[in-house]
């Protein structure tokens, strides 16, 4: 069964119809890239799953997006179990101004109750485990956030996400302000990942969607009009304005 | 939108046009220098395939580059791969061209066996598929790839019918006949041999045009005739 499953589902920002009749299915632990110009609706579309939109005045939505079969679009859904099964992680990197231990742990503190001072421990160092960053800063967990590099804050805040053990990571643009080096080895911890989340990334670099997703779809004005197989995307594009778009004949 | 890109693409269609046309060259003056028994010609061949060589590699060097430069995708990157495995399979065709003016220099000074019938139409075929195939990949035309797939069997037909009269009406009856034989016999091989390339060409020019890989799915073809 599909992790995330999008059904006939339409978005309004006011008058403006921002997603439309899109239809998807996400696999678990698999990575979906969704690529499309600026503006095409693919951020909108991530926001979708964890219900982020809804903190914007005038959304709309109709249609179904079923997470393990549950419609999260229900009025009646619960916001905060979504957002803690369905994490999010931005383009650029946010650390909370606090140190690296309380980052981690701030999930916890907010989700959890009756945590033990152990088993906090063991929640920060599974989490920097899970992001390699352990070795680097375990000798330094009450550091600042903040001092560490782009790539470091970047990893911290997906160790972040998944001390509150989610099964779904949204990345938005993830790696758009790292350095060639640095996005290579978020992308390698996306490929640790997958084993056992279900990604879904949003990314201008077409390349690193050919590289790193199973599946891919290609999004423009709202529409989702090519979702399938990566290989298949990028070598045979079933649509013409796929085509136009990732050989950049687009406009 | 015109890219930089497609310009270059277009260079590269025309570099494998020449490529084809060396190539086609090359295997109509072995078989010319061997019904006229011209010696010159068919050293001439040989020596042209240093051509041949040096434009393979400018070609894949090309290509190598593109993939470096420019990532390409979908239809782009059809072509591109599509061209470099095209530019292996003529510079194989000009190599046969060789081998045909080789058997060539080892029968001009001996008596002819016979008048050369057969071999030149199978050449007729073989040159035909080749042109038919290099023109299906510079115009993407599926339809003439197809129809390079179609010839396949009266080139084998050619062959087996030049192969039976060689071994049945002057190996067997006249073993002094043989050495001469065996060299015709080896022409008309790789005469078949260049026509296998040109299928291999024309199933290439299909996956580049419609993304389909009909290589080794003989049904995909029987499907669509």
């Amino acid at each position: 069964m599909a992790k995330i499953a999008a059904r006939k589902l339409n978005l309004w920002y006011g008058d403006f119809h921002a997603l439309k009749d899109v239809n998807a299915s996400f696999e678990p632990k698999k990575i979906t890239a969704i690529i499309g110009p600026s503006g095409c609706g693919k951020s909108t579309l991530l926001r979708v799953f964890n219900r982020m939109n809804d903190l914007i005045e005038g959304v709309r939505m109709d249609g179904e997006v079923l997470i393990d079969g549950a419609n999260i679009l229900d009025p009646c859904a619960d916001l905060v179990a979504l957002r803690k099964k369905v994490g999010m992680v931005f383009q650029r990197p946010n650390p909370f101004p606090l140190s690296i231990y309380e980052n981690i742990i701030f999930g916890e503190r907010i989700h959890g109750a009756g945590v033990t001072r152990d088993e906090l421990d063991g929640i920060v160092e599974k989490s920097l485990k899970d992001v390699l960053l352990w070795d680097e800063l375990k000798d330094r967990l009450q550091a600042p956030a903040l001092s560490l590099s782009l790539e470091q804050k970047q990893r911290l805040c997906i160790a972040r996400l998944i001390a509150v053990r989610p099964d779904v990571l949204l990345m938005d643009e993830p790696c758009s302000t790292l350095d060639p080096q640095a996005t290579a080895r978020i992308e390698e911890l996306m490929r640790e990942l997958k084993n056992n989340y279900t990604i879904i990334i949003v990314t201008h670099n077409m390349q690193q969607a050919a590289r790193i997703s199973d599946d891919a779809g290609f999004m423009l004005l709202g529409e989702l009009i090519e979702f399938g197989k990566t290989d298949q995307l990028f070598t045979a594009p079933q649509d013409q304005r796929t085509e136009d778009y990732i050989t950049g004949r687009y406009g | 939108m015109e890219r930089h890109f497609d310009q270059e693409l277009k260079e590269l269609n025309e570099d494998i046009l020449k490529m084809g046309a060396l190539a086609e060259e090359a295997i109509y003056k072995s078989v010319e220098a061997l019904k006229n028994r011209d010696q010159g010609m068919a050293q001439s061949v040989i020596n042209n395939d240093a051509l041949v060589d040096q434009l393979e590699l400018a070609i894949d060097e090309k290509c190598i580059d593109f993939i470096a430069r420019y990532q390409p995708m979908a239809k782009d990157l059809r072509f591109i791969t599509t061209g470099m495995k095209i530019n292996a399979e003529l510079e194989r065709i000009a190599d046969i061209a060789v081998d045909i003016a080789q058997r060539t220099l080892e029968l001009v000074d001996k008596p002819l066996l016979k008048p050369l019938v057969d071999i030149p139409k199978l050449t007729a075929v073989a040159q035909k598929m080749v042109k038919t195939a290099i023109d299906s990949f510079v115009r993407a035309d599926i339809a003439l790839a197809r129809q390079v797939l179609s010839s396949e069997p009266e080139a084998n037909e050619l062959r087996n019918l030049i192969h039976q009269e060689l071994v049945d009406d002057y190996m067997v009856k006249d073993s002094s006949s043989t050495p001469r034989a065996v060299q015709l016999l080896l022409i008309a091989r790789f005469l078949e041999r260049i026509c296998d390339h040109t299928t291999n060409i024309a199933e290439d020019v299909i996956y580049m045009v419609q993304a389909e890989v009909v290589k080794h799915h003989p049904e995909k073809l029987k499907k669509e005739n």
